[in-house]
């Protein structure tokens, strides 16, 4: 007598669950950003100890390469006013030093993986030196440079020793490569020209 | 005999469609957990450098964001024409540090070791500002920078 009657629980209608969650879809597609961020990876040294400071490292001239941009952008190399295209060779020459010249930096002799007993140029120095007025731009240019010169040699020494392009080799090879073609590079605090510079720098506020 | 090869009249079946929301979901759940939502509304207005080595920035969880760029709202009141951009406010240079260390606590175990600054720049930012935003990020140990640039 008191037996439940079965009832049939109506099936939910969830037509129109594709639409919604196509909405959803869409707006995620729409708001979110897909574009991706590119740029100029750099590793900065680690911040300076006082102590350290005096301790001078002494380079002997010929492994140094002095490049200055000045308070109007212009970009010169040792001296000798140049352009970042022009640049990027005078760094890959100078970082190679094919033929030995002793005016270019020396080299010593190192145990690398795959290369056994080589020539490795881990003297050379390029000292970076800007202005404060000195643009981003044509310091971003001249670090562009910089990169596509060592960039421009590794690939070579992959190409030559392994055969393949440096962005298809292992992990290993690339540190390999590194080891011949470290970047050393220093930069120096930024001159200032003027009295205005330090308002400039943003130091004020 | 006759009436077994007689054609059936059969319906074409209705299609199946009690799947399709959980189809779409799964594309919905993957696109939201691969994008990112922009969270910052720029104040700065800038223009990136182009480059012909620029490479994609890879790991964006482990992505902080530093822009330099004019001010969007001409309010020349302190006669400043660049300015700093951390999260969503304008800063100042000693800001920098204090905002780096908050990125680094909210950061996972494995982004906090490959941590990259990277920097948005506008082109004609002198170089003082940029000099003086690498020192900070020196002395907060963030060295992983990123010059933010486009492809040439």
């Amino acid at each position: 007598m008191f037996e439940r009657r079965r009832k049939k629980v109506p099936g939910l209608n969830t037509t129109s669950t594709a639409d919604i969650s196509f909405m959803l879809l869409i707006f995620f597609l729409v708001t979110s950003s897909m574009d991706t961020d590119k740029g100029l990876p750099r590793q900065l040294p680690p911040p300076q100890q006082e102590q350290q400071k005096e301790v001078e490292l002494k380079v002997k001239e010929r492994n140094v390469m002095e490049i200055r941009i000045d308070a109007d952008n212009q970009l010169t190399c040792n001296g000798e006013p140049t352009t970042p295209e022009a640049l990027k060779e005078r760094i890959a020459d100078f970082v190679a030093n094919t033929a030995n010249d002793p005016t270019l930096p020396e080299k010593s002799i190192r145990e690398v993986n795959y290369f056994g007993r080589c020539e490795v140029s881990d003297r050379h120095v390029l000292s970076i030196q800007v202005d404060r007025q000195t643009s981003y731009d044509a310091y971003f240019q001249m670090q562009d440079a910089i990169v596509g010169a060592y960039k421009q040699l590794r690939n070579q020494l992959a190409l030559r020793k392994f055969g393949k392009p440096l962005s298809r080799c292992t992990r290993d090879e690339r540190e390999a490569i590194g080891m011949v073609y470290p970047q050393r590079i220093s930069e120096e605090a930024p001159t200032a020209t003027e009295g205005d510079a330090d308002q400039k720098g943003g130091k004020k506020s | 005999m006759r009436g077994y090869f007689k054609r059936k009249e059969h319906e074409v079946p209705e299609l199946n469609t009690s799947s399709l929301p959980d189809l779409i979901f799964t594309v919905l759940f993957f696109f939201m957990i691969v994008t990112h939502m922009r969270d910052v509304d720029l104040k700065v207005k800038y223009q990136v450098p182009q480059g012909n080595e620029v490479e994609k920035v890879e790991h964006k969880s482990s992505v902080t964001y530093i822009y330099i760029g004019r001010s969007k709202t001409p309010d020349a009141k302190d006669g400043q024409t660049f300015y700093i951009q951390l999260n969503n406010k304008l800063a100042t240079l000693d800001d920098i540090q204090t905002f780096i260390e908050k990125e680094k606590e909210s950061m996972s175990e494995e982004d906090r070791a490959r941590m990259t600054v990277s920097i948005k720049a506008d082109k004609d930012v002198p170089m003082g500002i940029i000099a003086d935003v690498k020192e900070r990020l020196q002395q907060s140990f963030a060295l992983k920078i990123n010059y933010s640039a486009t492809e040439k």
